[in-house]
């Protein structure tokens, strides 16, 4: 088997050819990830591998490297298992060394006493598709890996239209890649189980269609998805090395063998239940039946940075695009101002909101975040919807929570843990880094919140303050960091706190908002809106600096403006001035802060502060 | 015999098809061995016989040579079986181990220890191979196989442990009342022998200082060497106390093993060691039944027989033994013998867990007595335990059948499931009710650790240090960081208890209030994410209940259970409290008893109990009118009632100082926060995190007291802040300002490492209180600091108006002579034209109040009565 194809259509066999070659010798597990890492380094090399985001679970061959795009949602204990180990056949005596690693199911015939046995440690992640990505995102990702697939080399297992031919033949193919001694050892029963998982797997085939696992919607197994009506694949990632250096939340790309082996749902089934140590409910979350949460056995893991295709497909564009970040910024602003109904304030401090992330944290302060209230939304309309629709074309991962009095008292916003199936049961706000997530203040109506709406208006607030959610552990709390941008949009000033509150002054007023707003959404080119999308996550990316004669003139500003008045000017709003001045320094693509730079974040801070002061002496008159 | 060797006898790692040979040792062998073989060769022990099992089969074991010790007499029944591999490290045979002076008492089993393990004892002597024959190697060579334990020496070492170990700077709780100059475990020997509880619980590090060797046996095989020292107990026991009766054998619990485990570092290679994690308990199972040993009788001919549990399994008979019917034997339930078991899960404490991942949990069992000793989330934060087992490549289909050679016996899951066998338990929150205070979870500092901060310690400068260390994105207030910096060190606890004074307070609490907007909240987020056992609440959120303590029923068992609420969970923390202004009534009432007398008693629902809350108090309060009014008091400002000031330590204003200085720093120190580089922010990190550590330290291990010098650099401050005021004729401290006082010195003692408290500590508790002071306990209207605003609520200026005001309203009336009734309205008046000074309306009702309460007059409506 000559083909370059073969270390993704059978990585096993690679790794298996390693472990003999190596007699032992626990380097080849070293030599195994280099292999791989090696491998996909090669140009193109991971727009062969078919991706469990897209081609459902029933399309993909069993023990081929796969990858997936997903956010770890829960870490399960690490567990021992049998790095190496011996066999003995039954008939002959022979004694063979074999590897456990990448592997759910020893071969048979295990000889449990052999003093070659390895026990290793690995760690279990549950995984489950990023919450909240946006359908252009998954589109693209999805077209991607085709078009370039296609370009290369057509993997028979990740087709769309798999002919029975085609299956059968590469059956074949797999029975003689796999070398013959792994074969050997097989008594009578387990190739009739094969054969059963074969058969099963034809059955669930057969009327599934185009959609995307349809089990899974069917399924009474709780997938556990952070966001309500999420769908797709869950995955259990295996992970073998660097086990300190994944965190709850963080956006990887998995690149790993899969493992669909139904034997391992028969194995756990046949467990006599009171010889388990765990509950019922422990094994249905730690151990669901492969064929709807198939693992992965970790070969090489990516992590995410952004979650934006395009920027990997550009990624040679993007120092040209610098130059013209400043023009596709002012056809954005454009495109915004009209979103906003002519808005051009608004819509400048939008587009800031946009490219807002949290770069540093300075003890419990966390830099960067620039949480925006549109205040002044049309209540009662779509506008808020519509809104929402066009953030949803712009960035990657985005979700709108509708503060209904309903919602904040029966979501389940923080995560919790559950000790009796011992996971971490997800909540809204368990989202990746630079997640958009709009809250929609306009549907909220007069009312009781009850305990658990308190608790969720109180998390929202830390999460707006200190960008943490406290994770409820029952017995105590744990804060986890994140990074997700929060845009409030209400009709008076929001009542959960905000970096900074825009008021809106429409300057339409069509009489069909929701026409109006489609028909400018409709106008921007596809070309023009993917510009967007890429000057959304480059901005985002840069990096920024202030040098010391402007540190010298933004002290000597602040100075003066506390002559002229002390009130007016405290050392909140300095803050929020530098904020804006970074954030407008990125968005025309300019990586340091200029004069005129601090001088125009001056400029429209006063613009917006005098549009909201008489709202907020409105306020300040009522208790 | 074929059944119950040959069937899941591999699942478990078999130690007896294990030559532990060091030679033979690569990376081939499961961990756990390859560090029993290091082990070995590390010590310098004679090797291992180097043949494979099946080769040591040769007959020869001089047990007699072995048992050098007093006892060898009585174990004849051990050493005369004819194998050499000699089953009976005489752990937890139930029957047929005899064992000396126990006449009659019986032995328990120690599951603990996992099931019945038949360690065989080798001979070294019996070598084949000549590898070990030139070991210099005198009599006593039988070691257990696998480890180089040796009954005899190990016993012998144990016994000259418990007759010979002497601790006298022992300071634990549960040596308390024993004489530290005596050999301790003997004590204690003869405290079971008046109690009658069997137990005996040795602390490792005891073990350690005594006899290194034997401790590194302990912890590398403790199935092992934990049956030897039970042995050893006893014989010395029944010796010293013949006549005594025990319900069962005693038992050896060792505690505290140095090698103290994070749940997270457990790996493969603990397999089978004895370590000590700590953790907390989230779910106990019920009680789970186990057999140890099965009864069957003969159907056909009422034979019966016992069989003893091996790895977790009962080997049926299949033929009896009598008759020779087979299939003829049935277990007998309530003959057969049980012991008690609980399956225990633990969490990762919070404390200890990196930032980013989830807490990880281990089951582990616990068995007889130690069953129900723990309650889900009890801090067990010492757990004693014996990681043994994980074994059993769950073999679903293995354990279903069996025996024989099943076709279907072809894959298993290769995961191993492990668990850890508890020994001890110790519950930190027991402790500490107790009140003895030790840092309960007692870090553990590296000595590379302690050298950096002691070298911290020894700079001159270590204050000013790690007071800016504090909160550096929070720019200036240094003396606010300096108070939250001693606040975080805390004082020495006095214990004058037997005096009748109860517990002096060691606790600093500090109050800051000031303008919205000047960092209040952050700084309090910054302590609470800095103290281990912080909370962090806030006033408007937070209900007597949510403070305190609330009865709740729990919906399983419906049983009573008390849930602790942010002031008892922070004990021995810091409790900051945010917009304490918001705080209802009630809830503030609730702080009095805790800030000052640092318990919480609760009476609900037929509890009534007082629980510690020795917590610090760091509160952040907003003045009434949103922005400080420099013309008022700070009682004015913030509306809490003077009893609770008083409570403070210091209070701190936080305000805009508003002036261009201030201002130009300010404004660098917030832009250098938006350009500074990721690796300068790392740096400050690492700051956060030594000083996390040196706060720990300190507060762990250094006891500061006061010195000659300092306490009469006390008495002057003390004297020097009466004096102030009795010149003006007013009380211008209290014996709680001394007190504070003290403590601010002892912290300040605390955070030089040093365990005298000297004068500069004095000083600098002075200068503290003093800046303080000036700042929220300045009379506005005189310039003044005056005490009483914050211990009456007013300031004496204040007060003496009054009086003058009332005087001068008495005078005026008696002057008008006989008008039994005025109009409210018309008095007024008078009393203004009268007077030189400007009267308000708050002013004259004052007057009017305090004359209604001498009794002169009575106020109804708009008409004022004389009496």
């Amino acid at each position: 088997m000559p083909s370059s194809n073969d270390w993704i259509n059978n990585p096993l066999g690679v790794v298996e050819e390693m472990f003999v070659q190596s007699n032992s010798n626990p380097e080849w597990e070293a030599k195994v990830l280099e292999y791989f890492k090696g491998k996909l380094k090669e140009k193109q090399a991971y727009s062969w591998i078919p991706s469990l985001n897209d081609v459902p679970l029933h399309y993909l061959k069993p023990n081929s490297l796969v990858k997936f795009r997903c956010l770890v949602q829960d870490m399960f204990d690490p567990e021992f298992y049998m790095g190496v180990y011996e066999t003995i056949d039954p008939s002959t005596k022979a004694k063979v060394l074999r590897f456990g690693k990448y592997k759910d199911v020893t071969e048979c015939g295990v000889d449990l006493n052999s003093r070659n046995t390895v026990t290793a440690e690995r760690q279990t992640f549950y995984c489950v598709p990023i919450p909240g990505e946006t359908l252009w995102e998954a589109f693209l990702n999805h077209s991607h890996t085709y078009a370039r697939s296609s370009q290369a080399r057509v993997v028979p297992s990740t087709s769309y239209i798999p002919s029975r031919q085609k299956r059968s033949y590469e059956e074949d193919d797999e029975m003689d890649t796999q070398p013959q001694k792994q074969r050997e050892p097989h008594t009578g029963g387990s190739p009739q189980l094969h054969a059963n998982g074969d058969s099963k797997r034809q059955e669930t085939e057969a009327p599934s269609g185009q959609t995307t696992s349809p089990s899974n919607a069917s399924s009474p197994l709780d997938l556990n998805f952070p966001l309500p009506g999420e769908r797709g694949p869950a995955c259990l990632v295996k992970v073998y090395e660097d086990l300190d250096s994944f965190k709850l939340n963080d956006m990887l790309e998995v690149y790993g063998i899969l493992s669909v082996n139904p034997l391992l749902s028969v194995l756990s089934s046949l467990l006599d239940p009171t010889e388990s140590m765990e509950t019922p409910e422990e094994q249905r979350a730690h151990d669901p039946p492969a064929s709807l949460v198939p693992r992965l056995h970790m070969l090489h893991a990516r992590p995410l940075q952004h979650n934006n295709p395009l920027l990997c497909m550009f990624i040679y564009v993007v120092s040209s695009f610098m130059v013209e970040m400043a023009s596709v910024r002012a056809e954005f602003l454009a495109y915004l101002t009209h979103i906003l109904l002519g808005d051009g304030l608004a819509a400048e401090y939008l587009l800031l909101h946009l490219i807002s992330s949290v770069y540093a944290r300075r003890d419990v302060l966390p830099l960067g975040k620039f949480t925006l209230n549109l205040s002044g939304c049309p209540p009662n309309s779509s506008f808020t919807e519509s809104l929402h629709q066009v953030i949803q074309e712009l960035v990657p991962c985005t979700y709108r929570l509708s503060m209904t009095l309903h919602n904040m008292n029966s979501l389940r916003l923080v995560p919790r843990k559950d000790y009796v199936a011992n996971r971490l049961v997800s909540g809204a706000l368990q989202l990746a880094r630079n997640t958009s997530l709009v809250l929609d203040e306009t549907r909220l109506e007069q009312g009781q919140l009850d305990a658990s709406g308190v608790q969720n208006i109180t998390a929202l607030g830390n999460l707006i303050s200190w960008q943490k959610v406290d994770y409820d552990f029952n017995y105590h709390q744990m804060e986890f960091p994140c990074n997700i941008n929060v845009f409030v949009t209400s009709e008076g000033r929001s009542l959960l706190p905000s970096d900074c509150q825009v008021p809106l002054q429409p300057q339409v007023t069509p009489p069909n908002l929701e026409e109006y707003l489609s028909t400018v959404h409709k106008a921007q080119l596809t070309s023009q809106i993917n510009k967007f999308r890429v000057y959304l996550s480059v901005a985002q990316t840069l990096d920024y600096s202030i040098s010391d004669e402007v540190t010298k003139a933004v002290e000597d500003d602040f100075v003066d403006m506390r002559k002229d008045d002390p009130q007016s000017v405290s050392a909140e709003d300095l803050h929020r001035m530098l904020v804006v001045a970074r954030l407008l320094s990125l968005s025309l693509g300019q990586t340091s802060l200029s004069r005129e730079g601090w001088m125009r974040a001056k400029h429209i801070d006063m613009l917006r502060r005098t549009r909201s002061q008489p709202q907020t002496t409105v306020n300040g008159n009522e208790p | 015999m074929s059944s119950p060797t040959s069937t899941p006898g591999g699942r478990k790692r078999n130690r007896n098809d294990i030559p532990a040979t060091p030679g033979s040792i690569g990376s081939t062998s499961p961990p756990s061995q390859r560090r029993r073989g290091q082990d070995s060769s590390n010590a310098d022990l004679p090797a291992m016989p180097t043949s494979p099992a099946t080769d040591i089969a040769s007959p020869t074991v001089h047990d007699t040579s072995l048992f050098s010790s007093p006892r060898r007499s009585v174990l004849p029944s051990e050493v005369d079986m004819s194998s050499p591999l000699m089953y009976g490290t005489p752990s937890s045979r139930v029957e047929g181990t005899p064992r000396s002076g126990a006449r009659g008492t019986p032995a328990r089993q120690r599951p603990d220890l996992g099931s019945v393990r038949k360690a065989p004892q080798v001979d070294l002597h019996s070598d084949a191979d000549g590898a070990v024959a030139s070991e210099p190697s005198v009599g006593q060579k039988l070691v257990i196989w696998g480890t180089d334990v040796n009954v005899g020496t190990c016993k012998e070492k144990f016994q000259r442990f418990l007759q010979r170990f002497i601790d006298p700077t022992s300071n634990e709780d549960e040596n308390a009342g024993l004489d530290l100059n005596e050999p301790l475990y003997m004590q204690k020997l003869e405290e079971i022998s008046v109690v009658g509880e069997p137990v005996l619980n040795v602390n490792c590090g005891h073990v350690q200082s005594f006899d290194a060797d034997l401790y590194r046996q302990l912890i590398c095989y403790p199935q092992e060497v934990i049956p030897t020292f039970d042995m050893a107990v006893n014989e010395l026991f029944f010796e010293r106390f013949p006549d005594s009766i025990l319900e069962h054998q005693i038992q050896v619990r060792p505690y505290n093993a140095l090698k103290t485990r994070n749940m997270r570092s457990l790996n493969p290679e603990d397999i089978d060691q004895m370590i000590t994690i700590s953790g907390m308990v989230i779910r106990t199972s019920q009680l789970i039944p186990e057999m140890q040993e099965a009864f069957f009788q003969c159907q056909v001919c009422a034979f019966s027989t016992r069989v003893e549990v091996d790895r977790g399994r009962i080997a049926e008979p299949a033929v009896c033994r009598h008759c020779n019917t087979t299939h003829s034997l049935a277990l007998i339930h309530n003959r057969s013998a049980f012991s008690d078991k609980q399956m225990i899960k633990v969490q990762e404490s919070p404390d200890d867990m990196p930032a980013g991942q989830t807490p990880h949990t281990t089951v582990v069992y616990a068995h007889n007595d130690l069953v129900d000793k723990v309650q889900p989330g009890d801090r067990i934060n010492i757990t004693d335990v014996v990681p043994l087992s994980l074994l059993n490549p769950t073999t679903g289909i293995y354990r279903a059948v069996p025996m024989r050679e099943n076709p279907r016996q072809s894959n298993v899951k290769s995961v191993y499931k492990t668990h850890i066998d508890a020994i001890h338990f110790r519950k930190t929150d027991e402790k500490r009710l107790h009140g003895l205070d030790e840092e309960a979870d007692q870090k553990l500092f590296t000595e590379e650790r302690v050298k950096t901060l002691k070298e911290l310690a020894a700079k001159p400068d270590v204050y000013e240090r790690l007071s800016s260390a504090l909160a550096p994105s929070i720019y200036e207030h240094e003396d606010i960081k300096k108070g939250i910096l001693l606040q975080l060190f805390g004082g020495t606890r006095k214990d004058f208890s037997q005096t009748g004074r109860g517990n002096f307070r060691a606790e600093v609490n500090i109050l800051l209030c000031g303008d919205p907007g000047t960092s209040k909240s952050q700084l309090l987020q910054y302590v609470f994410n800095l103290v281990p056992r912080g909370q962090y609440t806030s006033g408007k959120g937070s209900s007597a209940v949510g403070l305190t303590a609330y009865v709740m029923k729990d919906p399983e068992t419906k049983q009573l259970v008390l849930q602790t609420g942010a002031l008892v969970l922070s004990d021995n923390g810091i409790c900051c409290i945010d917009e304490f202004d918001k705080m209802s009534e009630s809830t503030r009432s609730v702080l009095h008893e805790v800030m000052e007398q640092q318990t919480l008693s609760i009476a609900k629902a037929g509890i009534i109990c007082q629980l510690n809350a020795r917590t610090s108090v760091l509160a952040a309060a907003n003045p009434v009118e949103s922005q400080w009014n420099p013309k008022k008091t700070t009682i004015e400002n913030i509306q809490l009632p003077h009893t609770l000031l008083s409570r403070f330590d210091l209070i701190f204003l936080m305000l805009d100082p508003q002036d261009e200085a201030y201002d130009r720093r300010l404004a660098h120190h917030l832009v250098s926060l938006y350009y500074q580089s990721e690796e300068q922010i790392e740096e400050e990190l690492l700051d956060m995190a030594v000083l996390k550590d040196y706060i720990a330290y300190a507060r762990t291990y250094i006891n500061p007291r006061l010195n000659e010098e300092a306490s009469q650099a006390l008495i002057e401050a003390y004297v020097d802040m009466r004096k102030i005021g009795s010149g003006r004729g007013m009380v211008s401290a209290y014996p709680r300002q001394l007190e504070s006082l003290i403590r601010l010195a002892e912290a300040h003692a605390k955070v030089r490492f040093s365990d005298k408290v000297e004068t500069i500590d004095v000083e600098e508790a002075k200068r503290l209180h003093r800046e303080a002071l000036k700042q929220s306990a300045t009379d506005p209207r005189t310039g003044f600091v005056d005490i009483s605003i914050l211990t009456t609520g007013m300031s004496a200026t204040a007060r003496k108006r009054k009086e003058e005001v009332a005087q001068a309203l008495k005078k005026m009336i008696q002057s008008k002579g006989k008008t039994p009734a005025m109009k409210y309205q018309q008095l007024f008046d008078d009393l203004r034209g009268q007077s030189e000074a400007a009267i308000t309306k708050d002013m004259f009702e004052e007057a009017l109040r305090a004359l209604a309460d001498e009794d002169y007059l009575t106020v109804t409506g708009k008409t004022v009565r004389l009496l």
